[in-house]
């Protein structure tokens, strides 16, 4: 499948184009972002009177009003969809490089390979994540880099049973035979012939594999494991949160939710759609 | 009935072996993180002796391998070590943390349960309207919602604004108890549950919807639906006694692989309604770097993974005649 047949396909599919464009206006936000904040996120704003501008409602200086310090609502949300889009991105790429690897060595071998790296997968699934994650986070300490590891020592397990089973009905097709004939080495057959026919596949998992990190790295942030350099959905929502000012400051506590279920909705979407690429038996539903 | 012992029999002793994995995982993450364990416990003004002596006491100055079957005999023993912080035994500790953990998975699976099945059903009903296409919708975009965000939006209107129900907690302060039992079966007790239940029953909604639906659809088209409709039964009985009825199953399976996903929205949700439960426990140990009782949580939950996979699956097997225990 070419790109432009996938890329077709899911503007074909209305809910997976609104997806697509979430993802996109998201993306721009975030190469853009200190281009479109109109201040620094950490800049403490004060009243005419001097006193500090804590907890102002929206206005035409901040559209999104102020947070406890102070500091601009509006910048903060802008800001953080960049370590947002970072770990998703990174740990999506990651992720799925990893399970479609496992998956097609682990399928085309079979014998006490598979056996091994499927054990491995049971092990994965019993892993219950989020706890995992904020153990590992904790003792490697916070930031973006820790959290992509934490994500990609755990999540690889789905995309790996689902390329493996997929692996194990194309490794019997003609082709495959026809290429071992041909004089093809087992490496050859691994990335030349099997591994174009799982990427389909493999694409719907890297968009639901963003989704899920993206949630992860909000869920840490707001656990207080957030990275200190940057602004994040997560960790706004913590300071909100442990600051007692949710109740009060609506403005504060909504923006930065919302934001994270859009992005993470667009990657669930676009996954949809794509999943309907792969598997037509789902098509016409 | 023997082959439903001898399959108990296997995923008890698959889930003692999973177990044993997780308790050596996370053995392996406390130890091979680098810097010494101590170092993140022990306060740093701490002189040499005593250091030395902490480090002893722990058996952390014994090779790597001693260590690990020390902990393994330990944990057998039901010896979790003892907690930083409480200075008590860490399974003490996190004992009723436990039931408190199960009983709001239960509610929020169960509430997931119900709304999945009847909303799956109407969505199924409604086939090709708009209605439909609103419902998965709102369906993804619960599951999108990040649940501590969900929780507190929730507890802004319902328990701050409106006041129906409690701002957090297990108990109203003050409450007199006449005995454990009261404790889990009480008004006061449902009145807590209520909203962090609903909270993550939203959050784990969408899998159980969106399942239910497809599978009413392909029951709708089944042969036995148009010989009910022969029949004469009204259209009532027909989707209620028969496509119903039938499309549960595979609900039913998808419920059991939700169980690991729902965990994680379990921990989040107990940190934003205080609940006193493995996951708010295992947030705060982390944070007090307690971690017997971190270690404690983290077993625990893969336990209460295990003990409701397990359920699913006995309760698939007791709705479909066709399972056999094997």
């Amino acid at each position: 499948m070419t790109a432009r047949e996938l890329l077709s396909a899911l503007t074909r599919d209305r809910l997976g184009l609104v997806g697509l464009i979430l993802f996109g206006i998201f993306a721009l936000t975030a190469v853009f972002a200190p281009l479109i904040a109109p201040f620094d996120p950490m800049q403490m704003h004060f009243r005419p009177d001097g006193t500090l501008a804590r907890l102002e409602p929206p206005s035409a200086s901040h559209w999104l009003g102020t947070t406890r310090m102070g500091r601009d609502v509006f910048s903060q949300v802008v800001m953080g969809a960049r370590p947002a889009l970072l770990v998703g991105v990174l740990s999506a790429v990651c992720v799925v490089a990893v399970g479609t690897n496992v998956g097609i060595v682990a399928g085309y071998y079979g014998g006490w390979v598979d056996d091994l790296l499927m054990r491995l997968t049971d092990l994965a699934f019993g892993v219950p994540f989020l706890p995992f994650a904020l153990i590992l986070v904790a003792l490697l300490g916070p930031g973006l880099r820790n959290m992509v590891i934490a994500i990609v020592l755990v999540m690889w397990r789905s995309s790996a049973r689902v390329v493996r089973a997929q692996v194990l009905t194309l490794k019997r097709r003609a082709f495959v035979e026809a290429a071992r004939i041909g004089g093809a080495g087992n490496l050859r057959i691994l990335y030349r012939h099997l591994l174009p026919s799982v990427l389909p596949l493999a694409l719907v998992y890297t968009a639901l594999a963003m989704a899920w990190a993206i949630m992860a790295e909000a869920n840490l942030s707001f656990l207080g494991y957030a990275d200190p350099r940057m602004a994040s959905w997560g960790k706004i929502l913590y300071e909100c949160y442990t600051s007692q000012a949710m109740f009060v400051a609506w403005w504060w506590m909504v923006p930065p939710g919302a934001a994270i279920t859009l992005l993470v909705l667009s990657g669930f979407l676009v996954g949809r759609a794509y999943e309907e690429v792969a598997n037509p038996r789902l098509r016409r539903r | 009935m023997r082959g439903f012992w001898r399959y108990l029999a296997r995923r008890l002793a698959q889930a003692v072996v999973t177990l044993f994995l997780l308790a050596s995982l996370i053995f392996l993450l406390f130890r091979l993180v680098p810097g010494d364990p101590v170092s993140m416990y022990v306060d740093v003004g701490m002189t040499q002796e005593a250091r030395a002596m902490v480090l002893h006491q722990f058996g952390l100055d014994r090779p790597l391998g001693e260590q690990y079957l020390l902990y393994l005999s330990n944990l057998l023993r039901g010896n979790f070590g003892v907690s930083f912080q409480y200075g008590k035994p860490a399974l003490q500790v996190v004992g009723e943390r436990f039931w408190a953990t199960v009983l709001l998975m239960a509610a929020s699976l169960l509430i997931a349960f119900v709304l999945g099945v009847a909303g799956g059903a109407f969505l199924a009903w409604q086939r090709g309207t708009w209605l439909e296409a609103l419902g998965t919708v709102v369906a993804l975009v619960l599951r999108s919602a990040p649940v501590f965000w969900s929780g507190m939006i929730l507890l802004s209107i319902f328990a701050f604004k409106l006041k129906w129900f409690p701002l957090g907690g297990i108990r109203a302060t003050g409450l007199e108890l006449h005995s454990q039992w009261e404790k889990f079966l009480s008004w006061d007790f449902l009145h807590h549950l209520f909203l962090p239940a609903l909270t993550a029953g939203l959050y784990s909604l969408a899998s159980p919807l969106l399942v239910m639906r497809t599978s009413m659809l392909d029951v709708i088209r089944e042969d036995f639906i148009e010989l009910a409709r022969a029949k004469g039964l009204k259209e009532y009985q027909v989707v209620f006694r028969h496509a119903v009825r039938n499309s549960l199953l595979p609900v039913i399976t998808v419920m059991a692989v939700m169980v690991g996903f729902a965990i994680g929205g379990v921990v989040l949700v107990e940190t934003v309604f205080r609940w006193p439960g493995l996951g708010r426990e295992i947030v705060m140990a982390v944070r007090a770097r307690d971690y017997p009782v971190a270690q404690t949580c983290f077993i625990l939950i893969g336990a209460t993974v295990m003990l409701f996979n397990l359920l699913a699956d006995l309760l698939y097997g007791y709705l479909d005649p066709r399972v056999v225990w094997d």
